[in-house]
């Protein structure tokens, strides 16, 4: 009724391939492009933005990183904190050593970086698989902390450890640095994530996602018709710390500011962007920001309920959000281990007969 | 004894070709466990060469051989001609050589169009850049690529289950979407491991068809494993015959049939 495909033919295979066969879901992703380009700039505001605009934006695209590694080519990996924070503190080095290039250029460059190292601490899952990799990726993680954390260079020697974003430019707009306007942060990350989930939906719906997807569902088969795991392990490490680089670099640049590594790229975000990941639904990009939408705004939506509307201690809610986050991850690995994107492709199998179901 | 570099014709009018893969003097040891003893034969173009013998008998590691899965300690491999140095599966693969499993190996999260697209690989070699933004040689190996694959999934006759995840199909079609990928690679050699265990009589009719007409239409070498005596006689033009790691025979099914090793290894023989 709602949602239907009967009538809309293909005739080519161009057609078929695309990222939204059905011509419903192709005007609703327009749709949803309009809104987010043409509308959203205009009505933005500060508390928006930053409480839950600009984390999901961000923490959407670290999700589609991640959710290429472990829900498509299914190597399990911990280090995501520690990937955002090369990242970071690359993008930091890069807008310092050379100020006048553009930070879009030095964001894509971080992004890079990343890839490289990502790649370097991918070695060992061509060995081990599972929750050992889990194990050697978790190392990853400290070790990069401890480096960034250790190595004056990294903080170009300030006196705090910190790092602080500069302010920088794009076309003459202030988007890092105290003077920015909400419009303009927000369209720069939607950007990023735009190309960035166009680029990982184009990945995987063709050969290098094939190939991923059989290393995760099978991995000697997959070498025996032909694909070499190294380099198909590698290229899905290199991609997803890419896009984790990126979102690091704006997590840092553009949306914090001011960064102390053991703080703001800890173990607990590798978890968080991983939560998002299981319960969003590996191996779906749009579950990924399903994902990313779900643990940003749950923790807003609980807070202005306790705190606002039913006046409870602010500390208390905090302590429940976490318990609810909790027990909401085990209903969902219990539940439906496909996560949001599978209760979003049930919906739509229910509403494609609604309401005549026989 | 015909030379290997001549073709002759069957007498139902097929022509086999020249040899194209030879197995020499292999010896295959798992520690002290001899699995594959001295076993020389060959492959010819265009031809249906079986491999049978009791359980046990080292079939399954021959074909491993071939496909690059296992190194043989002794002999060597000789592909087209020229001796194959040690390789790893995927460069086999690369060469031209596809398999089916004797337990399924499919890739169970994915579609059935996107398990036989995989069997592409050894032909899609557009760059990550390319791919990322689906334009290029990418976009135009996709379409090329499918239009073959398609041609494919007709053959096998399964249009129908196009878009199914692999993980939902009964074990008839898992098997022949198997073959879908296999046959995709369009493979010099393909290797096909009991592709009828575990089917009934009309399913393995069904198998049996495919596989002859792979033959004829596409003139696909196949060198397979089977049990069924019945389906390996009928369909095979050379049989080799393999007990507890030996080659006991090898001929045409007739001549087979009536080696009296064969027989022994098969219906037992008495100590006396």
């Amino acid at each position: 009724m709602f949602y239907r495909e009967a009538g809309d033919f293909k005739t080519s295979y161009a057609e078929d391939n695309q990222t939204f066969p059905i011509k419903f879901d192709r005007y609703r992703y327009y749709f949803v492009l309009l809104v987010a380009f043409g509308i959203v700039p205009f009505v933005v505001n500060d508390y928006w933005l930053n409480a839950v605009l600009l984390p999901f934006l961000i923490y959407a695209i670290a999700a589609i990183g991640l959710n290429l590694l472990v829900g498509y080519c299914g190597q399990v990996s911990l280090g995501t904190g520690g990937f955002m924070a090369v990242g970071a503190y690359s993008c930091y080095k890069l807008m310092t050593s050379f100020p006048d290039v553009s930070i879009l250029i030095h964001v894509v460059l971080a992004g890079a970086i990343t890839a490289a190292i990502g790649m370097l601490f991918g070695l060992p899952s061509l060995r081990i698989k599972g929750f050992y990799l889990a194990v050697a990726t978790l190392a990853a993680q400290f070790f990069l902390v401890w480096l960034f954390n250790r190595v004056p260079w990294f903080y170009n020697y300030s006196a705090s450890g910190q790092i602080s974003a500069p302010e920088r430019t794009v076309f003459g707009v202030p988007v890092t640095g105290a003077e920015t306007s909400p419009w303009a942060v927000y369209l720069v990350c939607l950007v990023f994530l735009t190309i960035s989930a166009i680029i990982a939906r184009n990945l995987t719906r063709g050969m290098a996602g094939r190939k991923w997807m059989a290393i995760r569902d099978m991995d000697i088969a997959a070498e025996i018709i032909g694909v070499d795991p190294l380099r198909a392990k590698l290229s899905a490490f290199a991609v997803s710390s890419f896009f984790i680089g990126i979102s690091g670099a704006l997590f840092f640049a553009v949306y914090l500011g001011a960064v102390e590594v053991g703080e703001s790229f800890g173990i607990t975000k590798s978890f968080l962007v991983l939560f998002m990941v299981i319960i969003g639904g590996l191996g779906s990009i749009f579950g990924s920001f399903a994902g990313a939408a779900f643990l940003v705004l749950l923790p807003v939506l609980l807070k202005n309920l306790l705190v606002g509307s039913l006046g409870w201690p602010t500390d208390l809610a905090a302590h429940l959000e976490l318990i609810i986050i909790g027990a909401l991850i085990i209903v969902f690995l219990v539940a439906e281990p496909h996560g949001l994107a599978q209760l979003w492709r049930m919906a739509k199998e229910k509403l494609r007969l609604w309401p005549f179901p026989h | 004894m015909l030379d290997s570099a001549e073709s002759y014709t069957t007498e139902d009018g097929r022509t086999i070709g020249p040899v194209v893969m030879e197995m020499k003097n292999i010896t295959l040891r798992f520690g002290g466990v001899v699995a594959i003893q001295d076993i020389s034969f060959d492959i010819r173009e265009g031809e249906i060469r079986a491999i049978i013998g009791p359980n046990g008998a080292g079939k399954s590691s021959m074909l491993n051989v071939i496909s690059g899965f296992y190194n043989p300690q002794e002999g060597d491999v000789f592909y087209k001609g020229k001796k194959r140095p040690p390789m790893k599966p995927y460069q086999v693969a690369r060469q031209g050589i596809a398999r089916t499993f004797q337990n399924i190996a499919l890739f169970e999260g994915m579609s059935v169009l996107d398990n036989v697209m995989t069997g592409r690989i050894r032909q899609m070699n557009a760059s990550l850049f390319a791919q990322s933004i689906w334009k290029c040689e990418a976009e135009r190996e996709e379409v090329a690529n499918r239009e073959v694959v398609e041609k494919v999934i007709d053959f096998l006759e399964i249009q129908h289950i196009r878009k199914t995840p692999v993980g939902r199909l009964p074990y008839g079609l898992k098997k022949r979407v198997e073959l879908a990928r296999a046959l995709a690679a369009e493979p010099s050699i393909l290797l096909l491991d009991e592709p009828m265990a575990g089917m009934n009589v009309e399913e393995k009719e069904d198998m049996s068809r495919f596989i002859l007409d792979m033959n004829d239409e596409f003139g696909t070498t196949i060198a397979l494993i089977e049990h069924d005596m019945g389906v390996v006689m009928d369909l095979s033009d050379r049989v080799v015959v393999m007990d507890y790691g030996k080659k006991i025979g090898d001929g045409t099914p007739d001549e087979v049939r009536n080696n009296q090793a064969v027989i022994d290894a098969y219906l037992g023989v008495a100590h006396d």
